[in-house]
Formats: structure tokens, C-alpha cells, sequence
């Protein structure tokens, strides 16, 4: 056996400028498996933490999917707020620990404005720290900006920024009420990265005068004097609830449907996103079924390669069996050159995702939020992996098996 | 020298073959033996089926019917891996032109039977080797060239010395001259002829030049013992 190995080793060598082709498609096939398997991990991850530690979304009644994509993700808008009043009672209930809410509708240059208390910064995300500089907000137009929002508006902070009504370009601006940047969070590869946080307060504060979307004619409220007006706030997008006791979110969750003053829904994140996963696991699907296929044509050309070296190595396996390979070992030669292809395949494809992790993923971390890490193979990696291998040795057998005939047929006296 | 005509190593009775799928058999043979140390010179014509005797005397074919022995074993009482086994251990193979593995030294494709074969690793040492190249005329120089920088008469004087590596009983020669001049031609079989007398291998030699038929202590012309020549073709 290990006459054959070293054997099988020194033709593939022989060969090496066609194999290495091969291994080079195969290295693809795997890197391109293995990032889609990873980038799809990771996004899942990433869109997970952006929920996690709470443990129900509150909203008006809609569908789960759409509160969950307009309160957590800023994507489409609300048909309808809940009441203040709502959000009290729930903050009253006895199972209910912490409520976070949310009030959304404005933007700053294209990024979503999230008016919220400063219980914000200690719930969301399981309480993490937030901040990277500065501090959450205090006065009344005191503003909060993701690490998006600082990075590519080039904000530091005590920026003066204005915010802009509703969510368009062309939007009417509050353009009276400038807010002062206070604090700058720490880049998280959720949603919060793209948003500007401010006040409940402000929120109300800066609408004060406005009707229907447009300031009311003739009427300025200066922003010195807002502070005399009630702003508690009359009405939110959505709340976000942590529990006391996980055990009572089904209890809770009936009690916020069945709330008699206002038709409310709440949602578990984690089933509203498994949910969204349905519809976007089509994608995901698909796009894994390609890498796939761009594996199974590499194998092909691993087939056609070896397949067509097999007539021009007639001769070299006459010569082995000649000298005592049996029929079986010119198999194994064949098998064992295709398992070195493919085992150098897979390992090459395996360290250029690693490389590619390493170079591009702070880069990916940066400009997209998607923190890729560079960490041991998954399960689901793993079983690409094997089943790359056993596909790669399996279609190696192919080339083996024919020459193992063609040996048999041929004797010693290759006809060629 | 080994006493020719005591012993033989290869002994065929009432063998036939048809290639599959062949409507008649291509080898008929009732009687035919080769003795030990003996040099046979097997001729005859394209297509009588030298090539398929060859294979059948290897164990590389198995008889459809009769009786094809090595050492007085019948191949047909042994399984492919082990006919495999008991070739290696007892045949050297040369073949007509392309022996070599070119990925291998010269000195590495003479040592390949002694990779396969336990038997001629035993009897078969790189010394051998050494002393067999040089007998033929392949300087030390060349010992760890690749075999593809050889000339085409280096070559099969190589092949012929990988041939008797481990000192097989039998020597077998697929019209081993016939990529060659003339020159080379005689130069090949002096030095075959000479080791394998020095080895006492018995060799069967297929050629259909019969120009070299005088080097040869036995003619065998393989239609007059092969009933099946008129009206066979290999397949």
C-alpha cells in the first residue's frame, strides 16, 4: 500500500499542472459553499441579536412578521400607534419587567429616527454597552447616532444635525429644532446602526405645531419655548417588553390581545423571525442549491479530467500491472489520486475562507455590520465538508472503475 | 549457465481461448512447454495471436478450456489478485516500447517488480539492480535520471533489466526489438540473451522478425502449433 501511495503520488505529480486546475475548481467550489453557509449563519445571527433579551414586541394589531420588520428592523411602516395610556398599563403589569417604546415616522439624510426613553440603553441587547463615546440622551434635543450614521455622515460628537419629517428625501425639515449629538454607539451589525436616537419628549416637541404631515401655517413655536407645552407623549409606534419570568410570556401575551381599551397584538421575536426565515429561506435555499451545483460541476471536471488522461495513462497502468499492480490496486491508484485531489481541494478551498474571513471580515464588519468571525467549522460546515469529500472520492471512482476494465480487458497489451 | 531442458517452467495442454464476444476461439493449442533457462523465440505473422498466448502464459487471461501452468500451477486455480501476486513473484514483462514510468528515476522503475513482490524483493537488491544496469550498459550516470531522458534502446534495455530484477523464472518479451534499429537491435539482445543465461530466466521472446531467429536456441512459429490461427483475430 504504501508502494502505491508513494506511486500515486509521484504520477499526480506528474501530472500536476492538470490536477492542480482541478483542485483549484474544487478549492472554489468549497470556498464558495462555505461562505454562503457562513455569510447565512452570521446574517441569522445578526438579525437574532438585534431582538434579543426582549422578550415580546407590542403594537398595534398587523401582521407579526410587519411589527417585527417596522419596529426592530425599520422596515415598512406602522398602519397604526398604540396608545400612552396602552404602554402605562403594560409597564403596570405585574409579569412585566422593563418596557422599551419606540416611536418611529422621522428620519436624518435616509436613517430612520427612533424616538424611545433611556431605558433603551439598558434593555436592548440583554443590557449590553452600547455606547462608544458620549452618553444617552438628557436634554430634550440631545440626539443618539449608530456607528453607520457617525461613520458615514462623518458626525462626532456636539453635531448640530436637524431631522427631517417623515421618511423620504424631500421631506419637510425640523429644521427649527436642531438636536446636538450627545453619544455614538458601538457598531453592532443590527439595525441600531443605522438609526438616530432621541427623546420621546423631542419627538413631540419637534411636532408640536405640525398637522397632517405639514407644519400649520402661521404657527412657530420656538424651541426655547417648547418646554411649556405637554410633551408626554400621546401616542408610540410600538413597545419593546422584558419579562420577569420568561415562563409567563404566553400569559402576558393574552393579556396585551385581549387589552379591552385598544386592539393590540404582541409578538415573540423569535417566532415572528423564524416566520420571516420561512420566506427568506427560499433565497437562502437557492442560493445554496448554486454553490452546490457549482460543486457538482467542479467534480464533473474532476471526472472529465482524469477521464480523459485515462487513455494517455493506458499504458502507464499496463506497466504497473507488468510489474505486479493487480487489477484492484490500479482501482486503488486511481481512487487514492482522486481522494489527494480532493482532500487538497477542500483543504485549499477551506484556508482561502479562512483568508477571505480574515482579510475581508473586518472590512464586512465595517461597511456592512455582518460580523463574520473566524471560528472552528460548524456542523452544518462540517457535513458540507464531508459530503464535498465523499462526492469528490465517490465521483473519483468513476475514472477508477473504468480503468480498472480497461486494465482488466487491456492485459499487458494495451490496444491504443 | 542453468541446465536447459531439465524442468519446465510454463507448460500449456489442449488450451483455448476465444476473446469475448469472438465467434471462434483465437488460441488452440494442444502442447506446449517452455523449460527452464531455455531462450524460446516465438514467431509468426500479425494477428495469429502472439499477444494472446503471451497474456494467457502471464495468468493476465485465463484459459476458456485446457490447462495453462506456471511452476506447475495452474492459473485457473487462482484468483485475479493472486495470479497478480504469483506473476510479479515469478515473470518479468518487457514490453514492445513505453516501459518506463516517466515519473519514476531509471533506477526506480528497475526496482518497481521488487515494490509489488515480496519474492523479488527477496532475491532482487538495489546491488542487483546496479550490477544488471551497468551489464547493460546504463552508466550510474543515468541511474537517477527520469526514464523520458532516455533514448528509446536505453529504454528497453531498462525494461529488460527490470525484467530480471529479483531473477524471475521466466522472462517474457512483447516484440521487444521492434522500436529499434538495427544496430540497437543487436545490442538489446546480446545483453538480454547474456543476462538472462546469467540469471537462468527462461525466456519467450515474440517477434515477427525473423532476421533474429538465429540468436535463439528454439523456434517456435505460433501457426503451426495454433490450430486456431487461420481463421482467428484478437479482438
Amino acid at each position: 500500500m504504501t508502494a502505491l501511495l508513494s506511486i500515486a503520488w509521484k504520477s499526480a505529480w506528474n501530472r500536476r499542472f492538470t490536477l492542480a486546475l482541478t483542485v483549484f475548481s474544487i478549492a472554489l467550489a468549497t470556498l464558495l459553499l462555505l461562505g454562503v453557509e457562513r455569510i447565512r449563519t452570521e446574517l441569522r445571527e445578526n438579525f437574532a441579536s438585534a431582538v434579543s433579551g426582549t422578550d415580546l414586541i407590542v403594537g398595534a394589531r398587523t401582521g407579526s412578521t410587519q411589527l417585527l420588520l417596522y419596529s426592530v428592523f425599520h422596515i415598512g411602516s406602522a398602519t397604526n400607534n398604540i396608545g400612552w395610556k396602552s404602554v402605562q398599563a403594560l409597564e403596570q403589569h405585574p409579569g412585566v419587567a422593563w418596557v422599551v417604546p419606540l416611536s418611529l415616522g422621522d428620519s436624518h439624510r435616509g436613517f430612520p429616527v427612533v424616538a424611545t426613553t433611556r431605558a433603551y440603553f439598558a434593555h436592548v441587547r440583554r443590557g449590553e454597552q452600547l455606547l462608544d463615546e458620549g452618553q444617552p440622551f438628557s436634554g430634550l434635543f440631545d440626539a443618539v447616532i449608530g456607528a453607520d450614521v457617525a461613520e458615514q455622515l462623518g458626525y462626532r460628537i456636539d453635531q448640530k444635525i436637524t431631522l427631517a419629517h417623515g421618511t423620504g428625501e424631500l421631506t419637510p425639515e425640523h429644521a427649527d429644532k436642531p438636536f446636538t449629538v450627545v453619544g455614538i454607539l458601538k457598531r453592532t451589525g443590527t439595525p441600531i446602526d443605522r438609526t438616530v436616537h432621541i427623546g420621546l419628549e423631542a419627538m413631540e416637541a419637534i411636532h408640536l405645531e405640525w398637522a397632517g404631515g405639514t407644519p400649520m401655517p402661521g404657527l412657530k413655536i420656538p424651541a426655547e419655548q417648547v418646554r411649556k407645552f405637554d410633551l408626554r407623549p400621546k401616542n408610540v409606534t410600538a413597545a419593546l417588553v422584558g419579562l420577569k419570568n420568561r415562563a409567563a410570556v404566553f400569559a402576558v401575551q393574552r393579556w396585551v390581545q385581549t387589552y379591552p381599551e385598544e386592539p393590540l397584538m404582541a409578538i415573540l421575536p423569535g417566532v415572528a423571525l423564524d416566520e420571516l426565515w420561512q420566506v427568506i429561506g427560499v433565497g437562502e435555499k437557492a442560493l445554496l442549491a448554486l454553490s452546490g451545483l457549482v460543486g457538482i460541476v467542479s467534480l464533473a471536471g474532476l471526472v472529465s479530467v482524469v477521464m480523459a488522461g485515462l487513455n494517455e495513462r493506458r499504458r502507464e497502468l499496463a506497466v504497473l500491472r507488468a510489474v505486479g499492480a493487480g487489477a484492484r490496486h490500479v482501482l486503488a491508484l486511481l481512487a487514492l489520486e482522486g481522494a489527494i485531489v480532493t482532500v487538497l481541494g477542500v483543504a485549499l478551498g477551506t484556508l482561502l475562507a479562512a483568508l477571505g474571513i480574515a482579510a475581508l471580515g473586518p472590512w464586512l464588519h465595517a461597511h456592512y455590520g455582518l460580523a463574520l468571525r473566524l471560528a472552528a467549522p460548524t456542523l452544518n460546515e462540517g457535513l458540507l465538508l464531508a459530503a464535498l469529500l465523499a462526492a469528490g472520492w465517490l465521483a473519483s471512482l468513476l475514472p477508477g472503475v473504468r480503468a480498472y476494465r480497461l486494465s482488466l480487458a487491456d492485459g499487458l497489451s494495451p490496444r491504443i | 549457465m542453468s541446465p536447459a531442458g531439465s524442468t519446465a517452467v510454463l507448460q500449456a495442454h489442449e488450451l483455448r481461448f476465444t476473446w469475448p464476444g469472438a465467434a471462434a476461439p483465437c488460441i488452440d493449442i494442444a502442447q506446449f512447454e517452455v523449460r527452464a533457462g531455455e531462450a524460446v523465440f516465438l514467431h509468426g505473422p500479425s494477428g495469429c495471436g502472439k499477444s494472446t498466448l503471451l497474456s494467457l502464459l502471464a495468468g493476465v487471461l485465463v484459459a476458456g478450456s485446457g490447462r495453462v501452468s506456471l511452476l506447475g500451477q495452474d492459473w485457473a486455480a487462482l484468483g485475479g489478485s493472486a495470479r497478480d501476486r504469483r506473476r510479479v513473484a515469478h515473470v518479468g514483462y518487457i514490453f514492445q516500447q513505453f516501459n518506463l514510468l516517466p515519473y519514476l528515476s531509471v533506477m526506480d522503475n528497475v526496482l518497481l517488480p521488487c515494490r509489488f513482490s515480496a519474492r523479488r524483493r527477496a532475491q532482487g537488491s538495489r546491488a542487483q539492480a546496479e550490477q544488471l544496469l551497468t551489464g547493460m550498459g546504463i552508466g550510474a550516470d543515468l541511474w537517477e535520471r527520469s526514464a523520458l531522458q532516455l533514448s528509446v534502446g536505453q529504454q528497453q534495455r531498462v525494461a529488460a533489466a527490470r525484467a530480471l530484477v529479483g531473477r524471475p523464472e521466466v522472462v517474457i518479451a512483447d516484440e521487444p526489438t521492434s522500436a529499434l534499429d538495427e544496430d540497437r537491435r543487436e545490442a538489446f539482445l546480446d545483453v538480454l540473451l547474456a543476462a538472462c543465461a546469467s540469471h537462468g530466466s527462461a525466456l519467450v521472446f515474440v517477434s515477427h522478425d525473423r532476421r533474429i531467429a538465429e540468436r535463439f536456441g528454439r523456434h517456435v512459429l505460433l501457426p503451426e502449433i495454433n490450430r486456431a490461427a487461420a481463421h482467428a483475430q484478437p479482438a
